[in-house]
């Protein structure tokens, strides 16, 4: 990908998921790419843009190379607005001040579930994963992007541990079982852009990234992929948003 | 109850009646209180339920962690907001056998935590996943002196299925589906601050977590402080005051208390020594974490001798950063 492109797919995904963002709004950010992403946002065309973080951030205002290894760290608040503790911070995620919640993760299905605790049966797991974080409450309560590299097997019909909820299992079900706000509505990554379909509440590809076909994104999916009638292609990183981003994540911290 | 009743049963909360009396056996006089950090260990018994303050690599009490484990405390049940290398720690070490949190790995610039899955694929030891919310309200809960706080999270996720001590109910004015989370009111909090006075008026800088609220749920709490100040100092600023001495049992100074974790205003992590530490127990969890406990926990004298081996540039590299903070 770096050498045909000229940037990684990390790099993509970031640049892809900073453009869901829009000024003036509310972004409750995990670390790594959603953190990045919503500072380049922030930097580029949304200077209004309010970061918040788990650990107890609001208005957070990353200094370019100085990223912070979690979302707990001091680094997360320097410049920002104000501190507070981690429930009061997560709270606003549930009283509703949050506009979008961002997000990564490591298996996703095709209602935008996602699971990042166990891999295999949770009863005798293959893998057990560090679990939700604030992931479940962020996904509960706000409408979410999710951004996350594209695999077969991170793209599943069904993940085995539904950590942070999408749809659950489409149609109304996620209301049915309470959560009566947000949603998945965004899934970005380096092969393509996604959205939910009214109804079924069920993942379709809105636009292409440049240089991916159907058959190629299909065999990368492991479910039957929908694509939007009026299908897009996603596009290409600007030179100021691969320059940017270098300036804010030099070390390739979290876009190797 | 004691704590391993609790743990047999699943009940995680006292009776109201019960969480009062503790209280009532605690000396909540304006007394001295410090002690060393080896004294501070007597005030932890084996099967406890443990509270810790901070979260991920941030104001973690590792110094009283690495005291429990020279100590060799066992059978803990530990709970934290989110778990670094101080749940490979305990793990690894025998003290805890049980972990309550909402993510446990050593930082996410290091992938999934090898002695976690270690310990948890092989039934060693019992992870219990809450989201971090639910740890919040679970804290919360248990400070306000109430069995439980209704959440909107968790709902309709496999997290919540896990996890039968979180009843979903309807709720009774709306109607509404509503998750109730049982009060979380550890044995012992052990819980590091920047400054505090020999009675526990205890001071935070920066990123609070869940501090306050585990301060004062917990039936005791060990304060371990980068410095002690006198009492006039803290009446100078009572704002900053976010414990009271009177939740408080015992203060222990020790500088550099959280390393190889940052403490707000005061250092950043050592990433060199965690670096260090996690390719050495990522690649071999067992015998890894039997050397870098070896060397780094019985390895040396004093807290001080654990210092000097993490290195004095080091030290001095992450004091610079951490006081960085305030710089305009």
């Amino acid at each position: 990908m770096l050498k045909k492109h000229g940037y990684s797919a990390a790099e993509l995904l970031t640049i892809l998921s900073a453009r869901q963002l829009g000024d003036g709004q509310v972004v409750f950010a995990g670390v790594g790419i959603p953190l990045l992403a919503a500072t380049l946002a922030q930097r580029l065309r949304c200077p209004g843009l309010t970061i918040l973080f788990e650990g107890g951030v609001i208005g957070a205002f990353i200094e370019p190379g100085k990223l912070p290894p979690s979302t707990n760290d001091q680094r997360c608040t320097k410049r920002a607005n104000m501190v507070l503790g981690s429930a009061e911070v997560l709270l606003l995620l549930q009283r509703g001040y949050v506009d979008v919640g961002f997000m990564g993760g490591a298996q996703v299905d095709q209602y935008g579930n996602l699971n990042s605790s166990f891999i295999g049966d949770p009863a005798r797991p293959k893998t057990r994963l560090p679990g939700t974080g604030g992931g479940n409450d962020i996904a509960s309560l706000a409408h979410m992007i999710v951004a996350m590299k594209h695999e077969k097997r991170r793209f599943v019909e069904h993940v085995d541990f539904v950590t942070s909820p999408g749809y659950l299992r489409g149609g109304d079900t996620r209301r049915a079982s309470g959560l009566l706000a947000g949603g998945t509505f965004r899934v970005v990554t380096d092969l393509a852009v996604f959205g939910f379909e009214a109804d079924k509440r069920r993942m379709q590809v809105m636009s292409l990234n440049p240089g991916v076909s159907r058959e190629e994104l299909q065999d990368n999916t492991g479910f039957r992929l929908e694509f939007a009638p009026h299908l897009g292609v996603t596009e290409p990183p600007t030179d100021q948003e691969l320059a940017l981003l270098h300036e804010l994540d030099p070390e390739r911290l979290y876009t190797a | 109850m004691a704590a391993n009743d609790r743990k047999a049963t699943g009940k995680t909360a006292s009776t109201y009646l019960e969480l009062r009396e503790e209280l009532l056996r605690r000396d909540r006089s304006l007394r001295h209180k410090v002690v060393s950090l080896e004294e501070a260990t007597s005030f932890v018994r084996d099967g406890d339920s443990v509270g810790i303050g901070g979260s991920t690599m941030s104001r973690t009490p590792m110094g009283m962690i690495w005291a429990l484990i020279r100590a060799g405390r066992k059978g803990l049940t530990c709970s934290r907001s989110i778990v670094s290398s101080d749940g490979d720690l305990l793990y690894a070490s025998g003290v805890c056998d049980h972990m309550v949190t909402s993510w446990f790995s050593q930082g996410i610039l290091w992938g999934v935590s090898k002695v976690m899955r270690h310990y948890v694929e092989s039934g060693k030891a019992r992870y219990d996943e809450w989201s971090h919310m639910a740890m919040g309200m679970r804290f919360r809960a248990g400070a306000m002196g109430i069995p439980f706080m209704p959440i909107r999270s968790m709902l309709g996720s496999d997290v919540c299925k896990q996890r039968p001590e979180a009843i979903e109910i309807d709720c009774p004015f709306t109607g509404e589906k509503l998750l109730l989370v049982p009060a979380l009111n550890p044995d012992v909090a052990l819980i590091h601050v920047q400054r505090c006075d020999a009675y526990g008026n205890a001071q935070i800088d920066g990123l609070q977590f869940m501090d306050v609220d585990l301060a004062m749920a917990a039936n005791k709490v060990i304060l371990t402080t980068e410095r002690i100040v006198s009492n006039d100092q803290i009446r100078r600023a009572p704002d900053q005051t976010k414990i009271p001495f009177f939740a408080v049992d015992a203060v222990v100074e020790l500088p550099f208390g959280c390393a190889p974790h940052e403490c707000y205003g005061v250092y950043e992590p050592m990433l060199r020594h965690m670096e260090y530490y996690v390719a050495l127990v990522n690649d071999d969890p067992v015998k890894g974490m039997q050397q870098y406990i070896e060397r780094f926990v019985h390895g040396p004298k004093s807290w001080s001798e654990f210092l000097a081996l993490i290195g004095i540039d080091e030290l001095l590299e992450a004091a610079r950063a951490g006081e960085s903070i305030y710089d305009a």
